[in-house]
């Protein structure tokens, strides 16, 4: 009850700003364009050769691809491989350094020395590289994308919720579970984790358009998920050896690329705001 | 009659929050301040203490609206321009702040601090900054002025930040000074030192002050007047001793009702009941109203809010029926101290030699650089159903002592038992099971609870770690324990923010109460509430431990309140426990002379005692404790160290025919045989 409290709060304090709340619009649309995509009239697989490269027409309304495919369904099935990275990345990341942060902040000591620098470790190496590498071993499919994603997720999860950690360990509210003889493991998950909650929803909307953004990077290199899976990376990429034969190509999928990891942000900077001054959302629609 | 430095007519203060929302914090205060006297403006939190200060001098947020009439030396604050503001702050107005660690900043020389405002202002030339920084910290009496004024706050103690602060506020030579709350952050001893250094300033420099405190004892110490405020108005003003003696407002009558008393016999407190108000949600009428006994819900009180009245009597009284104020009658009824004989007892606690040290570790090896020994050799016995109270300033080891019993803190040294048997060395499980006997209860109800729990959960917590939760009788249980702290059910759903600092406490009673403890530890449980809300809570302890047979181990700096809560005190100084007896015996008749200056020092909330009382001035402060000084402890300050005391530990000792149990070598009464002495003291009487 807390927490669905705490959720239309939050929702309701990033509504009362244009920015936050024009993002949260265009990503609701975009969500339920990536879930409901079978529902809609669309075939991102089905072939019109004659329509190859053609411009937008009433059949295609954003025009079709080399192989006569309709750009329009590419690009909201496009919209599900993205999200689809960014939860699976989120998750992977929230389930390893979540509690690596825990652990490491709780103890400190030697866990934290250890696991800090495996965080240290994992921060120096270039995403872009480690995903490579990793796709290079696993081959290319949507796991390894997701995977090598989530991992790349992990530093940051772990230092955030390490650092929450160090500001929570010694109030009294923790040592009060202590005092009347409540585990650590249950001190760290059941009293620290639930007043995280919202520093890790700040950092899961930070993760997800890095994730996004990742995704698309690797689709763009040519190492992102396998064809025919449509993909916005995977689209930018072919679009740009069609530059002067289809320039209308490239530009619907980095629009959808572009507003989306824009919304990512800045929900994810209002969130930092409402979060960390409370009294903003009390007096939410007030200027501040 | 002279002129007033400041004079403040119908000053009123909204702060605006949000677009709509409009919050009158102050509502209409009039008073005026003569030169050559110490105002006191007394009240609770949100009563518009502070606020009424900072508009005063101009100082509040932009989102405040100040109407009214500031005059300060005849010249208009209020609506006056930035550098009009600007000069008067510098020449005219010196402040000193609450906390003296936030109040300076910490990268910059604090001799160079205190000056900077008159360098700037163009009052003091910048190459005569360094002397002057030098003869204003020798006026507040800051030993060694002239390496202390190139030095950094850092390297300053808490009392010696505060009186730099004083000087920096003395710098210009103000005509007025404003202390809010200067000696809250303080210890008793050092706090003494302070209000004494603020009045002695005072009649040397004619400059009037305007005190801003909580605590009545302070009122009492300093005040030539007092100004009680309530929900955003004066409701009583007037000499101090006339206040004291017979208050004419209920508010003030309560007050003085429900504090606990250093030099009275105990009895029980008369607390004010429900919560103070809070501007954003004032009743109609009289503010105190639905608090009030003498209104008693007259419809005058109820529509009316009373303008302040001339009583006749010199003071000013905001009541409709001040006249109807019962004369103070203390009740004369005596809380027995528990009279059994401990010896014929087993003791339920028993705490033998502890020793808690920590380490300090430097340097990229993190080798070991020394040792604070928090705790060092503390030896307590607690029996069955009475309340030891442990003293002490700052530092002294009392909270490490409380939260190694606990098992929150591992001992270095010694042994603690439960019902006779040892507590080192339990295994995880058998320590659970022990800490079912033990709870504490925390000093800060505001951190001690979990922020994202409802009441109910936090109260039940402890029952479903220890998985009993069905077995005691849940929700139902849960009910019960929420009405004996005096709460309703029905608060279950909400959260601890949504409660006030006295009722969170209650909830963190509750709490400790689930598990069914023998023995309770209490931390400074009543420190951080409002003082008409700690006699409630005293009460609520006092009545638990009737009707549940507690045991209490008290844990406090509050000499009036451990007075009134303890059968047995020990009273602790740098890690060891310098003297333990019975409560009267401690209080009556102390023999250590650090429980004697600690006695004398703190403030009585009785202006006409206060001043006939003698003092012991203490000099300097708690030592670093990983610095202990050779021998005993406390010689450096004590006023009847000998040789002896610098070069050896006195041992504890219980002499016969002593009433107290005491660790120095010159123990014995203040005035009767103990060696005199011309080190260090200065007794003075009252001010």
């Amino acid at each position: 009850m807390n927490s669905l409290r705490f959720m239309l709060r939050t929702i309701r304090g990033l509504m009362a700003r244009p920015g936050p709340a024009l993002s949260l619009l265009y990503l609701t649309v975009v969500v339920l364009a990536a879930a409901l995509a079978e529902v809609l009239p669309i075939d991102p697989f089905s072939q019109d050769f004659v329509m190859m490269l053609e411009g937008p027409s009433a059949a295609h309304w954003f025009g079709a691809d080399e192989l006569g495919r309709d750009i329009l369904a590419r690009v909201i099935y496009g919209a599900r491989t993205s999200l689809v990275t960014a939860a699976g990345a989120v998750a992977i990341a929230g389930a390893i350094g979540i509690p690596m942060g825990l652990v490491a902040g709780f103890f400190g000591g030697w866990r934290d020395a250890v696991l800090m620098r495996i965080v240290d470790v994992m921060m120096a190496l270039p995403a872009i590289l480690f995903a490579m590498a990793l796709i290079a071993v696993f081959g290319r499919s949507q796991g390894a994308a997701l995977l090598a994603v989530g991992l790349t997720g992990v530093p940051g999860f772990a230092r955030i919720v390490r650092a929450q950690v160090l500001t929570l360990r010694r109030r009294d509210f923790v040592v009060a579970v202590e005092a009347f003889g409540g585990t650590s493991g249950y001190n760290m998950f059941r009293t620290i984790l639930p007043n995280s909650w919202s520093q890790i929803l700040v950092q899961v909307v930070v993760l997800s358009s890095v994730a996004i953004l990742l995704e698309a990077a690797l689709a763009f290199l040519g190492v992102g998920v396998p064809p025919p899976t449509p993909s916005w990376g995977e689209m930018l990429r072919t679009g740009k050896s069609y530059l002067y034969e289809a320039p209308y190509y490239a530009v619907l999928p980095g629009i959808a690329l572009t507003l989306t990891i824009l919304s990512f942000d800045t929900i994810g900077r209002g969130l930092a705001r409402i979060l960390e001054n409370p009294r903003d959302v009390a007096a939410a629609g007030g200027p501040t | 009659m002279t002129d007033p430095v400041l004079s403040v007519r119908d000053l009123k203060v909204d702060f605006l929050t949000g677009t709509r929302k409009r919050v009158s914090v102050v509502r209409g205060v009039d008073f005026e301040v003569y030169p050559n006297e110490i105002l006191c403006i007394v009240g609770e939190s949100g009563s518009g203490k502070s606020v009424t200060a900072l508009a005063a001098t101009g100082l509040l947020p932009e989102n405040a609206e100040v109407r009214g009439s500031v005059r300060l030396n005849g010249t208009e604050v209020i609506g006056a321009d930035t550098e009009t503001l600007l000069r008067m702050r510098g020449r005219e107005v010196g402040f000193v702040f609450q906390d003296p660690s936030t109040t300076l900043n910490p990268v910059v020389q604090v001799g160079k601090q205190m000056t900077e405002g008159q360098v700037w202002n163009g009052l003091l030339a910048r190459r005569d900054a360094h002397a002057r920084a030098v003869e204003l910290l020798r006026e507040v009496e800051v030993a060694n002025p002239e390496v202390r004024a190139s030095q950094y706050p850092h390297q300053f103690s808490g009392g010696m930040r505060q009186r730099a602060v004083i000087g920096m506020a003395m710098a210009g030579k103000p005509s007025l000074i404003i202390a809010d709350e200067p000696t809250t952050a303080l210890d008793v001893t050092v706090q003494a030192q302070v209000l004494d250094l603020l009045a002695r300033r005072k009649q040397e420099t004619g400059a009037p002050i305007i005190l801003i405190t909580h605590d009545l004892g302070v009122v009492a110490e300093t005040a030539d007047r007092v100004a009680v405020m309530y929900g955003g108005r004066i409701v009583e003003t007037g000499p101090v001793d006339e206040i004291f003696r017979a208050p004419r407002h209920p508010y003030t009558a309560a007050l003085l009702k429900s504090i606990p008393r250093l030099n009275t016999t105990d009895r029980r407190l008369d607390p004010i009941p429900g919560q103070p108000v809070t501007p954003a949600n004032l009743p109609p009428g009289c503010p105190f109203e639905p608090r009030c006994r003498v209104g008693n819900g007259r419809p005058l009180c109820q529509s009316e809010e009373p303008p302040l009245k001339d009583t006749g009597a010199a003071t000013l009284s905001a009541c409709h029926y001040w006249d109807e104020i019962p004369p103070d009658d203390l009740p004369a009824r005596p809380r027995p101290q528990a009279t059994t004989t401990p010896e014929e007892q087993a003791p339920l606690l028993e705490i033998r030699d502890l020793k808690v040290h920590f380490q300090i570790r430097r340097g990229i090896l993190q080798r070991v650089a020394a040792h604070v020994r928090a705790v060092d050799g503390v030896s307590l016995k607690l029996f069955p159903g009475e309340t030891v109270s442990l003293v002490g300033e700052s530092g002294c080891g009392k909270t490490t002592t409380g939260r190694t019993v606990m098992g929150l803190i591992p001992a270095t040294g010694g042994d603690i038992l439960f019902d006779g048997k040892s507590m080192r060395g339990l295994s995880f499980g058998g320590m659970r099971r022990t800490r079912r006997n033990l709870q504490y209860v925390f000093q800060d109800p505001f951190s001690s609870l979990n922020p994202v729990k409802t009441v109910e959960d936090i109260v039940a917590e402890p029952l479903h770690i220890h998985g009993i939760y069905d077995e005691v009788g849940g929700a139902k249980y849960i009910a019960e324990l929420f009405d004996m702290v005096g709460l309703s059910p029905q608060m279950f759903g909400r959260f601890p923010n949504e409660f006030s600092g006295g009722q969170k406490q209650r909830v963190g009673i509750a709490r400790a109460l689930a598990l069914k403890p023998r023995l309770l530890i209490l931390d400074e449980p009543v420190a951080a509430l409002d003082v008409s809300i700690q006699a409630q809570v005293l009460n609520l302890l006092d009545d638990l431990q009737r009707e549940l047979g507690l045991t209490y181990l008290f844990i406090a700096h509050n000499l009036s309140v451990v007075r009134h809560i303890s059968d047995r005190v020990a009273v602790m100084y740098l890690g060891r426990i310098v003297e333990e007896g019975t409560r009267d015996a401690i209080y009556d008749s102390p023999s250590h002379p650090y429980t004697q200056s600690l006695l004398s020092a703190a403030p009585i909330p009785d202006p006409v005692a206060g001043r006939r009382r003698k003092r012991i001035m203490l000099q300097g402060e708690v030592p670093d404790p990983s610095n202990p000084p050779k021998g005993c402890a406390f010689s450096p300050r004590c006023f009847r160290a000998s040789e002896r005391c610098h070069s050896e530990k006195p041992p504890f000792v219980h002499a016969p025919g002593s009433p107290t149990g005491v660790a120095c070598f010159h123990a014995g009464p203040l005035d009767g045989a103990a060696p005199e002495t011309e080190i260090p003291i200065k007794m003075e009487a009252g001010r």
